[in-house]
């Protein structure tokens, strides 16, 4: 490797310095707020007890769908059905009542079923819900769609802190040993071994976190680019005709879209909706069986009236990309081993945000750079020399 | 101990970055065995961690000069 001239390691620095120093506040609260939400699973089975569904043996079929709706609807009459969703851990359905087709925070009213014997389970009280708060904080510091980008922004902006992290770790540490850590030094020396040794040793996680975390950020944008690529295409031979009133049978749609995805399974059901979706399709949501396809969906329009299945096949790359960020940016694909190994480094990360605060703040013009600030001027001076 | 080469410093760093960015996949690609697998490459960085941190300091107070 070439030698690096003091210059280029002060820009890296300095990117370094800034690049942190935008993004560690809300970094710090994302870190934070992320350590319990690695666990949603775990606390919302503590916090919030469900009435779990009835014992059935392998292979028992799933209950009508329609009825369900049905109850809903009596049950919810001011509202309209909203979507159905099918839990991913247990045989549960649940079928989720709207006021509009773009439903403000807690305007949504749910119902859960036993997908197996369609009795309804329970009707969850509207209160509060820690991870779903944390989630909002973590996600959109509760701001929305401003606040998601702000996010994203700032995980761009700790993508950027890494790199040149990375690059500056080199020259720093060409003196010392990998893993250095003087315990028993200066207050500064430990606070700085920390860093680095933290930083570097979890660099390719916070790496993955970080971009992964610009993706999911960016997840109300990049679907709305994809509907605006698709959906004016399916719906014009429909121009002129006035909006289906009359919808045809959930389930009966989503026997087609299973029939016609043999390797899938539907996971949800979005009513029309102008909003999200097609105001004269049901969009089904399907995923596939292994654990690399259970993790990418595939949507199917359903035509309400006649029941024609519209448009069937993959999501562009962009949407591709987005599902695998989410579990590359949750941890919560491979077990509770995998989840605590996350809220490790999580920690971890926890402890480089807070040393590099430290370094910061304890020495405004720190030592680093006043070295740098010499080395520069050595080596101007030595170019002046030479020329 | 005199400066290194970049080469030198780098080497062990990209090594944990191939383990950790193996583990991240195999457990996305497999489930059973390969989530193990998954387990056990990412408690590599963090069983280093803890030993760098628990290991006594060889020469206290050296190197203070940043």
């Amino acid at each position: 490797m070439a030698q690096l001239s003091a210059k280029t390691v002060r820009n890296w620095y300095r990117l370094h310095k800034w690049t942190s120093l935008i993004c560690t506040a809300l970094l710090l609260m994302a870190c934070i707020t992320g350590l319990p939400l690695v666990f949603q699973d775990e606390l919302d089975a503590l916090l919030e007890p469900h009435v779990a569904p009835a014992k059935v043996e392998a292979g028992a079929t799933t209950a009508s769908l329609d009825p369900m709706i049905a109850q809903a609807q009596a049950r919810f009459p001011a509202l309209h059905p909203f979507s159905i969703g099918f839990d991913d851990d247990e045989p549960r359905i649940f079928v989720n009542m709207s006021p509009s087709d773009d439903p403000k925070k807690g305007e949504i009213r749910q119902m859960i079923f036993d997908a197996h014997t369609g009795k309804l389970l329970e009707v969850p009280k509207d209160g509060f819900d820690l991870t779903s708060f944390l989630l909002q904080l973590h996600s959109e510091i509760f701001l929305g769609l401003p606040g998601e980008l702000t996010m994203g922004v700032m995980a761009l902006t700790f993508v950027l802190s890494l790199v040149s992290g990375a690059l500056v770790y080199g020259p720093f540490m060409r003196r010392l040993e990998f893993g250095t850590y003087r315990r028993n030094g200066a207050k500064r020396t430990r606070w700085f071994d920390l860093h680095n040794l933290l930083g570097i040793v979890t660099l390719a996680w916070a790496l993955v976190v970080g971009a992964t975390g610009v993706m999911n950020a960016l997840s109300t944008p990049l679907f709305g680019l994809w509907r605006a690529q698709t959906l004016p295409k399916i719906l014009a031979p429909y121009h002129g005709k006035p909006v289906p009133t009359h919808f045809r049978s959930v389930d009966e749609s989503v026997k087609q879209v299973s029939a016609a995805l043999p390797e899938m399974e539907v996971t949800a059901v979005v009513f029309p909706n102008s909003v999200f979706s097609s105001p004269r399709h049901y969009l089904v949501w399907a995923k596939g069986k292994t654990p690399v396809t259970s993790r990418l969906e595939t949507p199917t329009l359903v035509d309400v009236e006649n029941g024609a299945v519209t448009m069937s096949g993959g999501l562009p790359w962009y949407l591709r990309i987005l599902e695998l960020s989410r579990p590359l940016h949750f941890g919560d694909y491979g077990g509770l081993p995998l989840k605590i190994i996350w809220g490790l480094f999580d920690t971890a990360l926890i402890v480089v945000l807070v040393s590099g605060l430290y370094l910061w703040l304890s020495k405004r013009k720190s030592p680093i750079e006043r070295e740098l600030n010499h080395l520069v001027e050595r080596e101007l001076l030595q170019q002046a020399g030479t020329v | 101990m005199t400066a290194a080469s970049l080469k030198v410093v780098y080497r062990l760093p990209l090594a944990l970055a191939m383990v950790i960015l193996l583990g991240l996949l195999f457990a996305l690609l497999g489930d059973g065995f390969w989530d193990v697998v998954s387990w056990l490459l990412l408690a590599v960085p963090l069983l280093l961690l803890a030993f760098f941190l628990r290991r006594p300091s060889p020469r206290p107070g050296r190197g203070e000069v940043l």
